[in-house]
């Protein structure tokens, strides 16, 4: 059995401020995640991050994820165990982790959950053929592990991730042969992603959608209709794609089997992406044990990730009795709210507000 | 269209363009960023402090009459919005951040394209340099393009022949 003050599951941005904030308040932490390097999402993000320029903005993703794995690594109070999936948690702050060899039993007094969130599926003909994979897959194997898994790509949803996917294929040197959305307009990725795609040639096709996938043993032709009105494939439309992979990006979900075992309570908020635990804006949980924050409690972006998980680790220690600076929390909370002034985030404040408001029902 | 596709029309563009008169005298940075993203590095890395913002989440704002056509802020876009313009000794130029591994070379002739990546005309490769980035953790390369004059305003990516 491993004893910790704090224990933090997820080594994303959030994770990682979160243990570093707790250790700095003099707490000791256990930051745990199932891959065997920290970083979370930012391991495979190529590109210059927006943001403020003080909070790691115009530096590239695994950059990022390189300075503050580096600062977590040299913090005396901070163990790590990678490499270890947290897949139980108890009422009696006892959590089991298993890696392919073993497991690990872990005793916490607290814990601050920021595990991230999965990935979105959408129906049509043939979309367990291989060659239809999940954004984030084609990232992983083409950006950790160098392998491209295709020559020639459609790309579904032109969120920022579909977008920034389809550039990093670009510079991996395969061909987008488009990227398709059901919206009339672009989905949810920043204008200026979206124009840098577009000006090197890739058609964003709007009000769009995959009917199917064709291929003998894997895929060799996509088959995309405009939609009508009602979201109906319009007959005559269709357009045949040769590509042999079709990647997925539409959307994703917080990840929440830890909540409900641990008997937090989740709301369906589909402004934060789905099922959310619910939490106040110092990562509360309805147990009071329980911390969440970045992905885990709501999809938004990496600095307001780090953000939450800054202040969510200061709670927890601050909650454990340990000594804390209020005036820091204030200050990451002030920050939160002048990076929302966007209006990129009306959505997720609505969903915040909702969320909030339904426990006071 | 910015609202539909994110892509700025030329009116867009248009409005906030520099005169003549600037142009003239060599490099002036231009911005494509039109939303109210929380994003700040053009204004962090320009050591002129050539790039205003009221707060972090409206567009920058460039002065260019400060501005002295360094490049940093281009290097530092992580939206790939800001370019330079220059018309110089009678020659057009527009330099253009470019990510892909295929860098082209000083004199080669490629294709300019617009903001469609639609052939629009043919282009000399004027400069290649390589500017650090704001965290000066990676470099980015800039191409500089030698353009037919009136398609300042239009030339804003290249392919390679
Ligand atoms: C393609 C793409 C582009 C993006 N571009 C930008 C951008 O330009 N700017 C920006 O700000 N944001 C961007 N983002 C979003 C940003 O990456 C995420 O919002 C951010 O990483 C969320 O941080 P997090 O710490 O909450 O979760 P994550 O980064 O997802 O980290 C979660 C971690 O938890 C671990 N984990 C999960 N479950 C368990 C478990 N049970 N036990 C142990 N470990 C577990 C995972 O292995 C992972 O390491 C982008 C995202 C994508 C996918
Ligand atoms: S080109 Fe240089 S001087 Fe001009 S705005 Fe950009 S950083 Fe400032
Ligand atoms: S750095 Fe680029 S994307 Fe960010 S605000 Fe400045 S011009 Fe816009």
């Amino acid at each position: 059995m491993i004893f910790t003050d704090v224990m933090v599951i997820g080594g994303g941005p959030a994770g990682m401020n979160a243990a570093l904030t707790a250790a700095e308040s003099g707490a000791q932490v256990l930051l745990v995640d199932k891959f065997q390097k920290l970083g979370g999402q930012l391991v495979k993000q190529t590109h210059k991050f927006f943001g403020w320029a003080d909070r790691g903005a115009g530096t590239r993703g695994f950059n990022l994820a390189k300075q503050l794995a580096a600062q977590v690594n040299a913090h005396p109070n901070i163990k790590t165990l990678l490499g270890y999936e947290v897949i139980g948690g108890y009422p009696d702050q006892t959590y089991l982790a298993a890696s392919w060899e073993d497991h690990v039993k872990i005793s916490a007094k607290k814990a601050v959950i920021c595990t991230g969130a999965a990935e979105r599926m959408i129906l049509f003909e043939n979309n367990d053929l291989p060659g239809v994979m999940g954004a984030g897959a084609v990232q992983t194997l083409m950006n950790e592990y160098g392998v491209l898994p295709g020559e020639s790509f459609l790309i579904v949803g032109s969120g920022n991730v579909g977008v920034i996917l389809a550039y990093q294929l670009l510079q991996a040197g395969a061909h987008v042969d488009a990227v398709i959305d059901v919206l009339p307009k672009l989905g949810g990725a920043y204008w200026v992603h979206a124009a840098k795609v577009q000006r090197l040639g890739v058609p964003l096709l709007l009000r769009r959608t995959v009917l199917g996938v064709y291929g003998t043993e894997h895929v060799e032709e996509a088959v995309t209709a405009e939609v009508g009105e009602n979201m109906e494939p319009v007959a005559g439309t269709e357009m045949h794609h040769k590509v042999d992979v079709v990647a997925l990006a539409v959307g994703l979900m917080p990840l929440t089997d830890l909540f409900q075992m641990l008997q937090v309570r989740t709301e369906y908020i589909p402004e934060l992406g789905g099922f959310v635990p619910w939490h106040d804006e110092l990562g509360h949980t309805t147990n009071p044990n329980v911390y969440v924050a970045g992905d885990a409690g709501g999809i938004e972006e990496a600095t307001t990730a780090s953000l939450g998980g800054s202040i969510a680790g200061l709670v927890a220690a601050k909650e454990l009795g340990f000594p804390v600076d209020e005036n820091r929390i204030q200050e990451y909370l002030r920050a939160l709210s002048s990076f929302r002034e966007s209006s990129l985030s009306k959505k997720v404040l609505e969903g915040i507000e909702r969320m909030r408001g339904d426990s006071n029902a | 269209m910015l609202n539909v596709d994110g892509v700025p029309t030329l009116d867009d563009v248009m409005r906030n363009f520099p005169s003549e008169e600037r142009l003239i005298k060599g490099f002036v940075a231009v911005h494509e960023c039109y939303q109210d993203i929380p994003c700040n590095p053009c204004v962090e890395s320009c050591p002129v402090h050539a790039i205003s913002m009221e707060k972090l989440t409206t567009p920058p704002v460039i002065d260019f009459n400060k501005c002295t056509g360094c490049g940093n802020c281009v290097a530092s876009c992580p939206g790939l919005a800001i370019f330079l313009l220059s018309l110089k000794n009678g020659s057009a130029q527009v330099t253009i951040p470019y990510e892909m591994m295929d860098v082209p070379e000083k004199g080669e002739k490629v294709d300019g394209l617009d903001r469609y990546g639609r052939k629009v005309c043919e282009a000399d490769v004027a400069r290649v340099v390589k500017l650090p980035s704001l965290d000066k953790t990676s470099r980015t390369t800039l191409v500089t393009l030698e353009i037919p004059r009136e398609l300042l305003p239009v030339v804003r990516s290249f392919r390679r022949r």
